[in-house]
């Protein structure tokens, strides 16, 4: 495999966190790293456990194989294997496996010494994960309260549990979470058009530089966030999409238990007009 | 600048919380586990137990001297002892008038007199209790109703509803008949007006609250709309408060309306919300010409019962507690009132065998079905 340009810098030893020299190498184009090995033991082993877990089950449909969290009864303690203990040993896995995943990214960073964006975004879905499997979990005294694995079966648990609330479209949280997942698609989809009408000029034409493209913009809403901006603007909208997920759910049962359209009723009974 | 931020991020933290709810909870499971079939709710509130008045005194023979004659004018209770109709009468003075007392109903001149007209009424609604307790079994089982489970010492029970007032006409102030967060609806945007929609008309004439198209296109036959869901949401929202339980206490919302994966309660509210049907158009309704102004909504029309009136935000009223078993009289044939509708075929025959554990939704991996 041909070098890239950046490729030499990329391979650049040091920079790990823990471990020294220790696997800091690299397989083909891809660096291992200590984490990556962590990740790769717990991806598998946790990947393996689904197929086990999946083969005591009753389906072998895709759609429908369910590993499903421990009944209310066990609490915060450990379960047995079948009912419930398999979500939670695959949830470990999964969390370890996710966690090295960020900590190789991290890594990487270091190696190349740029900033932690990237890892940091990971590390707010993981943030997003963990509240659902864990935070919330033990906030109610349950493991029971964790999604499950299972492509149809999360599904019905999201469903399940916003119809608790009665309408979950009145959480704040989610209000504001699918506002930031909206704005998220419809800024990278300005982000692509203008890059795309941009590089690809009719024929024989040249290809437009960034002051085209603020150009553009500025003439259609009267400003241009600017080439490096609209990165920052596109990470702080997924950030916050991720993060008021997280938010939404947790607040949903530790927080508050009526249906979400009554949380509204503090507005109402407000003492300026009630 | 950075104290003013301290203290704005401060206030909004305050004010953020001041809106939970932070005391501590209490979980149940409904469903499979991983279905997302549960109820948290504030301990306080799980916890808080009814009162329960205890008998006037030890029920007395249900032997001995009829009460029609023993006394006048003794319509529904007569053929109770004599002995059970005064225990009777004051248990219920208990229930209904504690501070008014018999003379709420009863001239003390001449108690078989009908010129008050809360006798009236209360005739009337003994003869509900016991439509209900003979009658309805399937929603109330040997449990039953009596006075107290809607009154708890008040003349006119807390919770109750009257048909709603036209909207304006025009544009301005006319909500058309939503966007008006009342508890009827939960608080929310949805129709306001939706128990007048299925708790009152013919209680004969079934009414399914489930909107379900049978077809994939809009047609003459298929004229289910989403609008029609809204107002089957609102009353659903409603039931749900009543009973302080959530959607998922009846239902998988995997598929709503499909019976195989509903839990048993499910098929009892189906029995209690005809119920409260027959007990509108049955018996309240009825009293339309009894009741004065002051008891009724501004239509005219009596004050109506709602899953909420005998259930106050328990799943069973006063945590199931048997109270209606010391009160022989409130058992007996209804007599005038009629019969209630026959179960419809669409009803909920096909019910899993009930268990006492509402563990009924299935696993999903045995009923999603792909699509």
């Amino acid at each position: 495999m041909a070098l890239l340009s950046f490729e030499r810098k990329y391979r650049v030893r040091g920079g790990t966190l823990i471990g020294g020299d220790l696997f800091d190498f690299w397989v083909g184009p891809f660096y291992v790293g200590f984490f990556g090995v962590v990740t790769a033991i717990f991806a598998s082993l946790g990947t393996a456990l689904i197929f086990y877990a999946a083969s005591q089950g009753p389906t072998w449909n895709p759609w429908l194989i369910s590993i499903a969290p421990p009944d209310l009864k066990y609490g915060l303690a450990l379960a047995p294997l079948k009912e419930g203990g398999f979500w939670q040993v695959i949830t470990i896995c999964a969390l370890i496996s996710f966690v090295s995943w960020a900590l190789r990214e991290v890594e990487i960073c270091r190696k190349l010494g740029m900033g932690y964006h990237v890892p940091f975004a990971f590390g707010m879905a993981i943030f997003a994960y963990f509240t659902l499997v864990v935070i919330r979990p033990v906030l109610l005294g349950a493991w029971h309260f964790g999604f499950p694995y299972g492509i149809f079966s999360h599904l019905d648990w999201v469903s399940n549990t916003g119809y608790q609330y009665l309408h979950f479209h009145y959480n704040p949280a989610h209000m504001l979470a699918v506002s930031f997942f909206f704005t998220t698609t419809l800024a990278l989809a300005l982000h692509g058009a203008l890059v795309l009408s941009a590089v690809n000029p009719p024929e024989g034409g040249e290809v437009k530089t960034p002051e085209y493209e603020d150009t553009f913009f500025r003439d259609l809403i009267g400003y241009s966030v600017g080439t490096l901006g609209i990165h920052r603007v596109g990470l702080l909208l997924a950030l916050n999409a991720g993060f008021w997920s997280a938010v939404c759910i947790v607040i949903s049962g530790p927080l508050w238990t009526k249906g979400w359209p009554e949380w509204w009723t503090w507005w109402l009974n407000l003492p300026i007009w009630s | 600048m950075n104290r003013i931020t301290a203290i704005a991020l401060g206030a909004i933290a305050t004010l953020a919380l001041g809106a939970c709810e932070l005391a501590p909870k209490v979980t149940s499971q409904n469903g499979y586990r991983g279905t997302g079939g549960d109820t948290v709710q504030l301990k306080k509130v799980a916890m808080a137990k009814d009162e329960v008045p205890a008998p006037p005194y030890d029920a007395p023979s249900t032997e001995g001297p009829r009460a029609k004659e023993t006394y006048q004018n003794v319509q529904v209770l007569g053929d109770e002892s004599a002995e059970q109709l005064s225990y009777t009468m004051a248990a219920i003075t208990q229930w209904v008038s504690p501070e008014q007392g018999c003379n709420y109903c009863h001239n003390p001149a001449n108690m078989a007199s009908d010129e008050l007209y809360t006798k009236v009424v209360a005739r009337r609604m003994l003869q509900m209790t016991r439509n209900i307790n003979h009658n309805w079994q399937s929603h109330v089982a040997q449990t039953g109703v009596t006075c107290w489970t809607c009154h708890r010492g008040q003349p006119v029970p807390t919770n109750h509803w009257t048909m709603p007032t036209d909207a304006p006409k025009g544009i301005i102030g006319n909500r058309h008949g939503q966007d008006n967060p009342v508890a009827a609806s939960a608080y929310s945007s949805l129709p306001e007006a939706s128990l007048a929609l299925y708790l009152t008309g013919d209680p004969k004439k079934d009414q399914n609250i489930r909107v379900q198209s049978t077809d994939m296109h809009p047609s003459s036959v298929n004229k289910t709309s989403i609008m029609s869901t809204e107002n089957s949401y609102a009353v659903m929202a409603h039931t749900s408060q009543a009973l302080g339980v959530n959607c998922t206490f009846c239902h998988n919302t995997q598929s709503f309306q499909s019976w195989s994966i509903s839990t048993p309660q499910r098929a009892k509210a189906w029995y209690g919300i005809r119920m409260v049907r027959d007990t509108n158009g049955q018996y309240i309704s009825s009293l339309a010409g009894v009741f004065p102004a002051n008891r009724k909504g501004p239509l005219g029309d009596p004050f109506k019962v709602s899953c909420a009136t005998c259930h106050q935000g328990k799943n069973k009223p006063m945590g199931g507690y048997k109270m209606a078993k010391d009160y022989h009289a409130l058992w007996g044939d209804p007599g005038m009132a009629p019969v209630p509708a026959a179960m419809p075929t669409a009803g909920p025959a096909p019910m899993p065998a009930a268990t006492t554990q509402p563990v009924a939704v299935a696993a999903p991996a045995k009923t999603a079905k792909a699509g």
